[in-house]
């Protein structure tokens, strides 16, 4: 590729504020339907995820499982605005991810079951659930290594042409790795089709961001490379809507990648088995009563007419479709015993 | 109905703990996310949250109560319609529910059971390989290696080259000399010096149906990248159940060089042969790695392609054909003899047939064996040829322990123990690092006269060691 010689003057890593214009920009509250179709993406991953935590508690689910309680609005209010072939690749705390996209209940939660019915045969577990249909490359294990990941599937956008973007999540612990910097040069370079989105939830594993970040804010982490990047409220939906619009319609013209560090917050400890000592009670209570994404979001809904009745409704729908997964998790057998010498290697190619 | 609340695992290995304090009583209306209790592991003390919601009706189990079982009920809280369909056990009340199930994912009800007897990895299928007696050229490896990048990416659009120096500099051993001028910086793309980002990138754009050929300067600065190779390449094809594998060639220069050192002197070969979900291949004619890079790009696998600089400007009879493939996973007899087997691969194979030679003035007639491709290992034609000699030497440039000799050595004891006439021998690079002096140098890497001493230890002659 021909090497880049001046590029567009970049718009600074923008401060919180940022998020205020990002909202002006589309102030306009979306129809109901929209909403009420967010409010259910939320609130199933929510549901979802508290069955999951359960269900590890009873020992259905065992070695690591990452819950998503707290963050839903980040990958929901994204997903929204992405478009049919825009892929995703995430980390480890990747069922909200898997739902957002699209992915079946049942057959995520089958595979945190370990059962033959799961997305991988029972074979990835937890961490490593994958979805060539739904465009969702991963659930991966190791920290930031989904970061080129999600440059190469903006690479392969960007060369078949399709006009497609990757979304690629990364934590705010997995923003210290090496390789997110040398993505970000490549990225950069190339211009490549990508949103670097940080769920920075304050807190990687027990060390909080500010005992591991040095220097600028974590959206400002592509000032050197001219990557333009916005600081949202990942707690408010709408706004990470809005931001989502301004990102995508950014790397779809061909301007190349595009940073959205998303405030937000996990309720639940690291992994099941992470007391979460590091945090007051306090803290988290206070992150649940007054920045909740589904509960601000229901108030909104409120207020804009719809019924209570109806949300009710929604809500008993959501957890038909948990009980109903569960039941298939719990169901489905234990893959076979010759799965474990199968797909080593693409055989009789 | 009521719910019935256990007592939770809050590890991967928790089978029972102490409750240390109640956060609720008896009469007490909960919400989902509220603190019930708690629990100390054997590990660390950590609060309970409510999944359920209702009225705590029933506390079953007193404050300070040591080893509860997990799974044993210790409260019980009454639920109002509304949440019948959460509960614990609602599976089992729920029988029509399983109809929530995507249709794909149904499965027959089933319990949950293991069958019986673990199947043997399956044997790869491995194409015939042609053989070839038309008119040939001869070509330097790097030349036969250029070409055979170059008739894939002429054949197959998703084909690309990528790594530092391909392009502009035409590779820094001019192994992709002329790409970017024939194919232009959409698919001849230089990186900056970030092997582990763009073997990721890599990576993700083989997920993305491309297939890449990620060039390492040399594998030693595969290293950096082997998180990628290993956990993101090999795996992604089980962990995802088969439905997403990983066509993409990992290639570059492997081994020893000349007086380069410690750091830059390394064969990798037992290394990424360790890994399942990798192919291997290491070839030492031109013929054979033109052959085998063509097969390696076309694989639908992450294929290792382990070359040598030495090898580069050494030239061979290449067979003259539009598209000359070798089979990934096939041995060469490359000299045949009946007194014992010497295995090699890559610049091994030239010192064995010298050694072979030398071999025949004292009257041993001993059979060469090109491995080519390290794994899939070739066993059969290994053993074909133990079972003909009965003496096996095997030989590498890499460091002997848990190395490829070391593989050979174990699957000839468990295919063909009875065949042999002497333990087998090894003969391999020292077990120190690289050294940089030029004595030194020469003493850690594998030589002629070693393989010689060892033959005739394997077949009892005079001057075995
Ligand atoms: C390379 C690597 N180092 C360490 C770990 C162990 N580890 C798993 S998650 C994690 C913290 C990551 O935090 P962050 O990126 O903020 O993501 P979050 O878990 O908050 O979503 C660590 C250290 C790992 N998986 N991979
Ligand atoms: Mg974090």
């Amino acid at each position: 590729m021909a090497p880049k010689t001046a590029k567009t003057a970049q718009k600074r890593g923008r401060p919180p504020k940022a998020l205020k214009n990002a909202k002006t920009l589309k102030n306009d509250v979306p129809e109901t339907d929209v909403l009420t179709s967010l409010y259910h993406d939320m609130l199933l991953i929510r549901r979802f995820e508290e069955k999951a935590g359960q269900l590890y508690g009873m020992g259905e689910i065992g070695g690591f499982c990452h819950l998503y309680i707290g963050q839903e609005a980040v990958v929901v209010g994204l997903q929204s605005v992405a478009e049919e072939g825009d892929s995703v690749v995430t980390s480890y705390r990747d069922h909200g991810h898997m739902l957002a996209c699209g992915m079946e209940a049942a057959g995520v939660m089958a595979e945190l079951t370990g059962r033959e019915g799961g997305y991988s045969k029972g074979k990835g577990g937890s961490m490593h659930m994958f979805s060539r249909e739904k465009n969702f490359y991963g659930g991966h294990g190791i920290v930031a290594a989904q970061v080129p990941i999600g440059a190469g599937l903006a690479f392969a956008h960007k060369y078949k042409g399709d006009g497609k973007v990757n979304m690629a999540y990364l934590g705010d612990g997995a923003v210290n790795q090496g390789q997110v910097y040398e993505t970000f040069n490549m990225a950069a370079l190339w211009d490549l089709p990508v949103i670097f989105v940080i769920e920075n939830n304050q807190y990687g594993m027990g060390t909080s961001v500010n005992r591991a970040a040095a220097g600028l804010d974590l959206c400002d982490r592509g000032k050197g490379y001219g990557i333009p990047g916005m600081q949202v409220d990942g707690m408010d939906v709408l706004a990470v809507r809005a931001a989502g619009e301004i990102a995508l319609e950014h790397c779809r013209s061909g301007k190349g990648p595009y940073i959205l560090e998303m405030k937000t917050y996990r309720y639940r400890g690291h992994s099941m088995s992470d007391p979460a000592k590091y945090r007051t009670r306090e803290e988290v209570d206070s992150m649940r009563k007054q920045h909740d994404p589904i509960d601000q979001l229901k108030e909104m809904l409120l207020r804009e007419g719809v019924d209570e009745a109806a949300l009710k409704e929604l809500d008993k729908q959501v957890k038909q479709v948990v009980t109903g997964a569960t039941d298939f998790a719990l169901s489905s057998p234990l893959p076979h015993e010759d799965e474990l010498y199968t797909d080593i290697l693409v055989e009789n190619a | 109905m009521a719910i019935e609340i256990k007592m939770p695992a809050l590890s991967p290995t928790m089978t029972e703990g102490r409750l240390s304090r109640w956060l609720v009583k008896q009469g007490d209306e909960i919400k989902s996310g509220d603190l019930l209790a708690e629990i100390e592991t054997d590990k660390a003390t950590m609060e309970v949250e409510a999944v359920d919601e209702g009225v705590v009706t029933e506390i079953l189990v007193a404050e300070g109560t040591d080893n509860i079982a997990v799974g044993s009920v210790i409260a019980r809280l009454s639920g109002d319609d509304d949440t019948e369909n959460n509960t614990a056990d609602a599976a089992a009340d729920n029988s029509d529910a399983s109809s929530e199930a995507p249709a794909a994912l149904q499965v027959a009800e089933a319990a949950p059971q293991a069958p019986a007897v673990p199947a043997a990895p399956v044997v790869a299928q491995i194409a015939e390989e042609l053989d070839w007696d038309g008119p040939t050229k001869t070509m330097t490896v790097r030349e036969a290696l250029r070409d055979a990048m170059a008739e894939e990416m002429r054949d197959d659009e998703r084909v690309f080259v990528m790594g530092e120096e391909v392009a502009e500099y035409q590779g820094a051993y001019k192994v992709t000399q002329g790409l970017l001028d024939e194919f232009s910086d959409k698919r001849v793309i230089d990186t900056p010096i970030t092997e582990h980002g763009f073997a990721g990138l890599g990576v993700g754009a083989a997920f993305g149906e491309l297939r890449p050929i990620i060039e390492f300067m040399t594998f030693n600065f595969s290293m950096q990248a082997i998180d990628h190779i290993i956990n993101s390449a090999a795996k992604t094809l089980y962990m995802s159940g088969g439905q997403m594998g990983c066509p993409i060639v990992f290639r570059g220069p492997n081994g020893a060089a000349s007086r380069v050192a410690a750091q830059h002197s390394q064969c990798y070969a037992s290394w990424y042969a360790h890994c399942p979900g990798l192919k291997v291949v290491s070839p030492w004619s031109a013929a054979d790695a033109k052959g085998l890079l063509k097969s390696a790009i076309r694989d639908p696998n992450p294929v290792i392609f382990l070359e040598n600089e030495v090898m580069y400007g050494q030239s061979f009879e290449v067979p003259d054909h539009d598209d000359w493939t070798v089979p990934i996973g096939k041995a060469k007899v490359v000299r045949e003899g009946t007194d014992v087997t010497i295995t090699a691969f890559s610049i091994m194979v030239g010192r064995a047939l010298e050694a072979a030679e030398a071999l025949a003035q004292q009257g041993i007639s001993a059979e060469v064996i090109d491995l080519r491709t390290i794994r899939p290992l070739d066993v059969e034609t290994i053993t074909a040829s133990v079972r003909k000699t009965n003496h096996l030497v095997c030989t590498e440039e890499g460091f002997p322990f848990a190395g490829v000799s070391s593989e050979i050595a174990m699957q000839i004891m468990e295919h063909c123990f009875d065949y042999l006439d002497a333990p087998v021998e090894r003969v391999t690079g020292k077990d120190v690092p690289m050294p940089y002096a030029e004595n030194l140098e020469k003493l850690a890497l594998p030589q002629v006269d070693e393989i010689l001493q060892a033959v005739h230890k394997a077949c009892y002659r005079e001057g075995g060691r």
